[in-house]
């Protein structure tokens, strides 16, 4: 099939039939009421932007935080082992009788 | 005698809004027209175009005369159906293989003799609309301003606001899509 001529034919077509102008009854009139309407505020609306717009910088504070926190604490010293800790912690009382 | 474009829009900005429904009269049959390439639905029709308008009075202190009212206000109306477009690009899933048969009839006609089917014109407009629902947004477009309506590139650059070179690429790109789908077409129904 010649793809050259059916995209003429129809392009040919499309031109031949221009879609309408016909308005609606008193199109005017709404979008003038929309333009003209007061202002009305929409107060959850708001809110609800505004909280989606803190959700950012809240994240990055929070990231800052935790890189701040793991950046500055020290390493605690290295523990004895459990058994060693076992040991001292049953000894101490014989310690404190020899004593 | 009815004031001029000018004079409503001085009107307006001077605080007189209800002298923008007099501009809305004179000038909604072909933003109407315009929409109503590119959407198919009247709703969605009446939305772009009430759009156009709502955009047209909130920018209006930058409009500055230099052409007229109604080119300033189609390049508003292009961008917008263009807007409108890369919007609803995913919500439109027409396919190829369902085709009504009128529209298999005007291609089978086609098919026995590209010179002779000049009749059913609606069955190729069918077509035409199917075709366009495929393209991408850029590309319908583009298809639109140069090949259905008849504009320049020049013409296209204005309204789109893309440049000279920019309109050529996507032209040659749109017609090269459109190929592809006219043959994905004829491909699924001859062979």
């Amino acid at each position: 099939m010649d793809l050259e001529k059916l995209q003429q034919k129809l392009m040919a077509a499309a031109r031949a039939t221009p879609p309408g102008d016909q308005v609606p009854y008193a199109f005017e009139k709404r979008i003038m009421a929309r333009l003209t309407a007061p202002l009305t505020v929409d107060v959850w609306a708001v809110w609800g932007r505004w909280l989606w717009r803190a959700v950012a910088p809240c994240m990055s504070v929070m990231a800052a935080l935790g890189v701040w926190v793991l950046a500055t604490t020290h390493a605690e010293p290295e523990s004895p082992n459990l058994e060693q800790a076992i040991e001292n912690t049953l000894l101490s009382s014989d310690d404190v009788a020899g004593e | 005698m009815e004031p001029s474009d000018t004079e409503l829009i001085a009107a307006v900005r001077q605080g007189d809004v209800q002298q923008f429904e007099t501009l809305i009269t004179r000038y909604q049959p072909r933003v109407f027209a315009t929409a109503r390439r590119y959407a198919r639905r009247e709703d969605e029709v009446q939305d772009i175009v009430q759009e156009v308008f709502i955009k047209a009075f909130q920018k209006l202190d930058s409009f500055r005369a230099e052409a007229p009212f109604e080119h300033w206000l189609m390049r508003m109306a292009v961008r917008t159906c263009y807007d409108f477009l890369r919007s609803h690009q995913r919500n439109r899933e027409t396919t190829l293989t369902d085709l009504s048969d009128p529209e298999v009839d005007w291609l089978e006609r086609f098919a026995a003799g590209p010179e002779d089917n000049s009749k059913n014109t609606d069955a190729a407009r069918a077509l035409v609309e199917r075709v366009m629902a495929q393209l991408s947004p850029e590309a319908r477009l583009v298809i639109t301003l140069l090949e259905i309506e008849d504009r320049s590139v020049k013409e296209i650059a204005r309204l789109t606001g893309w440049s000279v070179p920019l309109v050529k690429v996507r032209a040659f790109r749109a017609r090269a899509q459109m190929k592809k789908i006219l043959e994905t077409l004829t491909r699924e129904k001859y062979l």
